[in-house]
């Protein structure tokens, strides 16, 4: 029987422990990564929750943004919430789109950065039968002609695919019923 | 009922491993911001600036949470006072991310808490042991955090209010059944709160640290204490370089558990905040033990 696959969950801020149960639950190991051999050592990852801003920087002073980039180019990687900011091609700041944020391009999708609105626009929705928040979410605004969308949202795709990259504006991993169907969706992807 | 843990505290979930920094000016959140804090505290004074000043310390000016929340894109909190419900209405009105119900301020009430369930806006509230902190999650608070002694830049209070929760929630987990109704009213804290203790041997929200915190090792040392972020008041602005000690307490909090990182960190700082000695503040001027 081949190995299960080990699942690193980027470990440098935001929500990482909540993705433990999901991930056992699917089939994988959990592990919280935050150094180039870490990376190293995870066949798969998840960008988790928290602040895109606060990550980049973190990625910045740490001097891993080498290291991470060489290892998403060949491994599966999930981007939730501040973690698929990391994952799109053009990141605005706000719906003013007069400012960019870096981010590592992994996929052809434009997100504006918290374009649900504050956390008093926070609210939880049903995807794929399953209840899913929206904390502070960022929009996915547009996506290239062959980025899969899986899942729309008030009449906007939240849920995307492409190759061994995924993305989601919402957070699957605070309800607790395990694993999620997106977690289920991306162990799949990691046994292929 | 709903599975998803609420969104409250998932807001909460989402700065966990950062630093939340308290600014007064637009300014400020800005450096904060670029030093990488995952959220702001929006004040009029830092605490030991309210400590000095004396007087009565109310909510901030609402132009002045409203000048922050424009000028950086991560959350804003803003503080009001033990009790003054209508200030934690006006800062919902202003639509702030999470709401402080903070010792920092002057009370309103002397004997009840706001009734925080109420609103749409999280609360996140202060607590010197188990019993306070389930009694305000009872009420609502979605976060709880130590209350520290603020703006003293001495991290004894912090880590005395620490050590405290975890041995309390160490103790309830070796009760009987039996003896968790005795312990819920010894603890003064509801019952139901008390059997998840048992169950869970944590909060059932996330438990930050605050108080007292002045440099990176402070940071650590609340990390490796059971704390999953930190909040730092006085510490960053009032040091001789703010921009220098908040990436530095930044990058100590994230590798909190490498003492290489964090002693890369606490380097070339220059000065943190001079402190205060706690027993040189008298008994009534203590904020931690404000909170019933």
């Amino acid at each position: 029987m081949p190995r299960k696959p080990i699942v690193g969950v980027l470990a440098l801020q935001g929500c990482v422990d909540r993705h433990k149960p999901h991930i056992e639950a699917a089939g994988g190991t959990f592990r919280a990564v935050k150094t180039a051999a870490d990376f190293d050592a995870a066949d798969a990852f998840i960008l988790p929750g928290g602040e895109s801003t606060t990550m980049l920087k973190l990625i910045e002073v740490f001097g891993l943004w080498d290291a991470l980039a060489r290892n998403f180019a060949a491994k599966p990687v999930w981007g939730i919430c501040a973690g698929s900011i990391l994952m799109a091609q053009t990141v605005y700041v706000d719906g003013s789109k007069t400012q960019q944020q870096k981010s590592f391009g992994l996929m052809p999708f434009t997100v504006v950065r918290n374009g649900y609105g504050r956390q008093l626009d926070s609210h939880t929705a049903m995807i794929d039968g399953y209840e899913v928040s929206f904390i502070r979410a960022p929009v996915f605004e547009s996506a290239a002609h062959d980025v899969n969308v899986k899942a729309m949202h008030e009449g906007r795709a939240a849920w995307i695919s492409k190759g061994l990259y995924m993305a989601s504006a919402f957070h699957p991993e605070l309800t607790m019923v395990y694993p999620s169907p997106m977690h289920r969706e991306f162990l799949a992807l990691c046994a292929q | 009922m709903s599975n998803v843990i609420n969104l409250k505290t998932g807001l909460a979930e989402m700065l966990k491993g950062g630093v939340i920094m308290d600014v007064v000016t637009a300014d400020q959140a800005k450096i904060a911001e670029d030093a990488g804090a995952v959220a702001v505290m929006a004040l009029e004074r830092v605490p030991s600036e309210i400590r000095a000043a004396g007087g009565v310390a109310r909510m901030s000016p609402p132009e002045l949470v409203a000048q922050i929340m424009e000028s950086v894109s991560i959350p804003v909190m803003a503080k009001c006072r033990i009790g003054h419900f209508a200030e934690a209405q006006v800062l919902e009105a202003i639509g702030v991310d999470y709401i402080d119900e903070s010792e920092v301020l002057t009370p309103a009430d002397e004997d009840y808490h706001i009734e925080k369930h109420a609103f749409k806006v999280p609360f996140v509230c202060g607590a010197k042991n188990l019993g306070e902190a389930l009694r305000r999650i009872g009420e609502g608070a979605a976060l709880m955090r130590t209350k520290g002694e603020p703006g003293t830049g001495n991290i004894v209070e912090a880590v005395r209010h620490l050590r405290a929760l975890n041995q309390a929630m160490r103790r309830v987990q070796l009760l009987d059944d039996a003896e968790l109704m005795t312990e819920a009213k010894n603890l003064g804290a509801p019952y139901e709160l008390v059997k998840m203790i048992k169950k869970d041997g944590k909060l059932p929200v996330p438990n930050f640290a605050a108080g007292g915190i002045a440099t990176p090792a402070d940071a650590a040392l609340c990390m490796q204490l059971g704390a999953e972020t930190v909040f730092v008041g006085s510490g960053i602005f009032k040091s001789e370089n703010p921009a220098k000690f908040a990436k530095a307490i930044v990058k100590a909090t994230a590798h909190y558990n490498d003492p290489k990182m964090v002693l890369e960190a606490s380097k070339g700082l220059g000065m943190a905040m001079s402190g205060i000695e706690i027993s040189k503040i008298e008994e009534p001027m203590r904020m931690a033990n404000r909170g019933w």
